[in-house]
This record gives C-alpha cells, structure tokens and sequence, in this order.
C-alpha cells in the first residue's frame, strides 16, 4: 500500500516537474497543443478570399495563406500530425465564434478595424478594398457628383451614405439610400436598374461583375471613399499566437510568395466557374507588403 | 467567453451623429408601420376571402381556395421577392420603372407581408364560420335576411368571437414576420440590429435588446387583443371559456 502511495506521489511529482516544459505555451497555442488540433474559420462566398469549390471544398487567397500559418503552428509546436478543421462562419457569427473559442483562425475577409478591436484580434494586413461604386455602364455615372437624386444601394450593414457625404465632391449632392439584404441582392438591384450605383468593397464588386450574365455592361468606377484592410482574425490579447500568424503573413510578403498568391487567385481564372477577376494589385496593397501593418481602420 | 461587454455603447454616437438607441428606435417605428399596416390589409382581405370560400357559389369558393393554396405555400421571403424584383418586370416598361424607382418600398412589404398573412386570416374566418351550425343560415334566411345580411349580422359576428384566439397568434406573428421585410430595404428592428453589428460587434447587447423588443412588441399585441376578446364576449355564448354558463 505505502509502496502503491509512494509511486503515485513520485509520479505526481514528476508531472509536476515535467509542467515547466511546456510553461511558455498560452492561449490558443496551449489549447492547440492540448487538443492536437486547429480549427479554422471560413467563408462559403466570399469570393477570392474564403469560399466553398464545387467539391464543396473552403478555397482561396485567405485559405492559402492560412494553410501557410498551419504549416508553420506544425513546425513551431512540433506537431507535423496537427489536425486541421474547418468551420464554416457568417459575418454575423464569426466574432461570437472566436471569443467562444470554436474557431482559432478566421480565414475570410473580415475588415480589420478599431471597434472590433475590442472584441478580437487582426493579423497583418493581407489586403485592402477600397469602397467604390459598381455601376451599368449605360448610366453614365462617372463620379460621386453624379449621384445627385439617384438611387445608390448598399448591402445592410454598411453605410455608404456617410461615405458619401464625407467624400468633398459629395458634399453639394443628395443621394437616395436603399439597402440591400446581402451583395447578390444590392448588385440585383443595380443590374434591374432600380439603383444607380452599388457602393462596395470594389474587390466584391469586382467578383459580383465577372460572375454577373454581362460582365461588360459593368464598371468600377469614382474615388476610393474609403480603404479597409482584411486581417486574419485570432483572439484578444493573444500574442504569441499572433506573433507566429504575423511572422508567416510578412514572410510570404517578403519573399514574393504572398504577391504569387495573389496572381494566383486575383488574375487567373479561379474555381468553380473559371471566372478571371482581372484584378491587378492596388498600390494601397503593394505599400501594405512593403510596411505590414496591424492598423485597424477608424 | 473573453467577451467585452459594453452596454453603454447604446448611447454613443454613429457616424450619422445620432446615438444607437436612435437607431433601434427608428427600427421599433418602422417595424410597427409595416406590421399594423400588414395587419389592416390582412384582416380586411382575409376577412372577405374567407367569407367567399363558406358561400355557395363555386367559383368564389375557387378564387379564395386557389389564393390561399398559392399565398400559404409560398415562402414569405419569397413572395417578396416576386414583388420586388419579378413583378416590375413583367408589368408594362413605364410602370415597371415607376414600381422600381418612385413607388416607396414600405409598400411593397406592406402588399407583401399583409398578403401573405391574408391567407392564413382567411383559412381562420372560414374555419370560424364553418364551426357554427349550419340552422343559423337556415334561420337568417327564413327571417327573411338576405345571404349577405346573415354573414353581416348572424354568423361573422359569431365567427369572429370564435377565431378571436387564433387571430391573436396570426397578429402576433406578424410582428416576428415583419423582420424578412428588411430583405426588400425597409429599416425596421432587424435590419437595424444587424447594421449596429455591423458597426460596433457588440453582438450580445444588442441581440438582447432586440430579443427583449420583439418579445414587447408581440406581448403588447397579445395582451391588446386579450382584452378585445373580454370586452366583446357576449355572456351565454360558448365561446371563450369562462363567457358562457
């Protein structure tokens, strides 16, 4: 029996003592480690960045460069079994998800900005959209002064009418607000002639037009009303987890991988339907290669 | 759960220079607008679908079965859809573009919703007039009371104290259906709640309040038609329970 006692206090002990090796994991590295796996969040459409193949499968840019971060948690932790998952999030829930701690890496397209902040934390910036408008063609719209008394739709839960109002052109006009229920809607909107402009991330708008019956009949086109940069999203006050997101992000950036990548998915035909985005790096984004930021918008 | 509670975001101020809670009160307005409005139209237009289907001429019978066959299998989000982006593209050019442009969208989700909810009122106000016996016809018409006449002041007045309860669902309900309409652009509670998401991330505060509004606005309504049933049950009656003895 004393002898029974003894060897559970010895081996008691010894877990003890072993603890310390491990000591300097926290966070989602320790929950990491302890789970032997990783979950990360996606997108199911948001084209390039995170959306789901025809084989039903979470690809694009933002995924690319996730598996990147994946590979480099495995070398870090020593973990080259690490499991990976994956989990489908909306715009509404993937903030709750990650605070709850479902997902561990949100690989989307999820604006980086101050208020967010509070909740979450962003990796480096790995691209910028700029707010423009998408219009017809035959609309003749050139310019925000264009606007004046016209119809512009925005998708809820943006507000292009103070952007428009901020923009100095824009002062002097009066636009009409309608609001569309998701992107699809408000570019249905725009294409049935029922507004004149779409008010978007000009990188959706871009993949709205190449997947649209006509993409000819549509441009981009007026002044960036805004840029917004995309981050990978981690937990609050996480740093040694993000400190391996943001090494691998600037690394990719450093030595040119990041910019293949973005040829990969930005300027070549992309899956399911083999629709070229035509979308040449913007030199907000090639300035956020040379210095990454972490920077949230206002 | 790391979550950053702030309740105190409600009264900070949105980039239109208004507060949040300006925003969710703005959204409670325009839920009541479209919801009571819907309610008008529906009550109204099932009233008299419903009274179509109990007379005994066949082809009113048709067009108030065939309405409620379409309008109740049909989604909502759908049928609004259909009038917001498919009929104007089917009606002439020149009101097609009117419909899209000048025409307010309250009213497209005031037609939509009130429809939709129509037939269901209409499959109650028949259920209702079909529960009575059918000796009360009978008696109204050998009064000598014409067939409208025993709808206007023997059965309906009957009817109506009967479905009273399953009304007070479909009145509630409306309210909660009220919110799809912020897929055709009206900035009701819904639409409002998932812009200051949006806009702040504080998901939990603000789905609360939101929960806690929607459960108000649908009380209220249950608790105003309770005491309409009260005051218009008609002792002796075998309708409501404790009316009758």
């Amino acid at each position: 029996m004393r002898k029974t006692l003894t060897v559970i206090a010895m081996s008691l002990s010894a877990a003890g003592l072993a603890a310390p090796a491990h000591a300097q994991l926290t966070g989602t590295l320790q929950k990491i480690k302890d789970s032997g796996a990783l979950t990360v969040g996606h997108r199911e459409s948001s084209v390039p960045f995170s959306y789901l193949d025809a084989q039903q499968k979470p690809v694009g840019y933002a995924m690319d460069l996730c598996a990147k971060v994946v590979d480099a948690l495995k070398s870090e932790l020593k973990m080259p079994n690490l499991k990976v998952n994956y989990q489908a999030v909306t715009s509404q829930n993937r903030i709750p998800l990650m605070q709850n701690g479902t997902i561990d890496l949100e690989c989307g397209s999820t604006t980086n900005s101050v208020a967010r902040q509070q909740q979450v934390g962003f990796s480096v910036a790995y691209f910028i959209t700029s707010v423009r408008m998408g219009v017809r063609k035959d609309a003749g719209i050139k310019d925000i002064g264009d606007l004046d008394r016209k119809p512009v739709v925005t998708t809820t839960g943006t507000t292009s009418d103070q952007l428009i109002k901020q923009n100095e052109k824009g002062k002097t006009i009066d636009v009409r607000n309608i609001y569309g229920k998701d992107h699809a809607d408000s570019f249905l909107m725009v294409e049935s002639g029922r507004a004149a402009a779409f008010v978007m991330d000009d990188i959706l708008l871009a993949g709205l037009i190449a997947s649209s019956k006509n993409p000819s009949a549509f441009e981009i086109v007026g002044p960036s009303l805004r840029d917004e940069p995309y981050g990978v999203m981690v937990r609050k006050d996480d740093a040694p987890f993000k400190a391996i997101v943001d090494k691998t992000l600037i690394d990719l950036m450093k030595s040119g991988e990041a910019e293949k990548l973005y040829t990969k998915w930005f300027m070549n035909p992309i899956p399911p339907r083999n629709v070229n985005l035509n979308f040449p790096m913007s030199p907000a984004l090639k300035a956020a290669f040379q210095n990454p930021t972490d920077k949230g918008v206002e | 759960m790391d979550y950053h509670w702030d309740w105190l975001f409600f009264f900070r101020e949105t980039d239109d220079g208004l507060k949040y809670y300006d925003w969710i009160l703005s959204g409670l307005g325009w839920t009541t607008l479209v919801s009571l409005a819907s309610l008008a139209v529906a009550l109204l237009l099932g009233s008299a679908l419903g009274v179509m289907r109990t007379t005994p001429k066949r082809w009113l019978v048709g067009i108030g079965d065939a309405y409620v066959d379409v309008f109740r299998n049909v989604p909502l989000i759908v049928q609004l859809f259909m009038w917001f982006f498919v009929v104007p593209e089917l009606v002439p050019e020149k009101l097609g573009l009117w419909m899209k442009q000048d025409l307010p969208y309250v009213v497209i989700a005031v037609v939509g919703l009130g429809l939709y909810t129509a037939a269901r009122i209409a499959e109650q106000v028949k259920a209702g007039i079909n529960s009575l016996s059918r000796g009360q016809r009978a008696a109204g018409l050998a009064l000598g009371l014409t067939e409208w006449q025993t709808y206007r002041h023997v059965r309906l007045p009957m009817a109506y104290r009967i479905v009273l309860p399953a009304l007070t669902s479909e009145a509630m309900n409306i309210f909660k259906n009220s919110a799809v309409t912020y897929a055709v652009g009206i900035l009701e509670l819904y639409f409002q709640y998932k812009q200051i998401i949006e806009k702040t991330s504080q998901v939990l505060e603000i789905t609360i309040v939101v929960t806690l509004a929607y459960f108000t606005l649908a009380f209220v309504m249950n608790r105003v038609l309770a005491f309409i049933e009260r005051r218009t049950r008609v002792p002796g009656l075998i309708v409501g329970g404790k009316g009758g003895n």
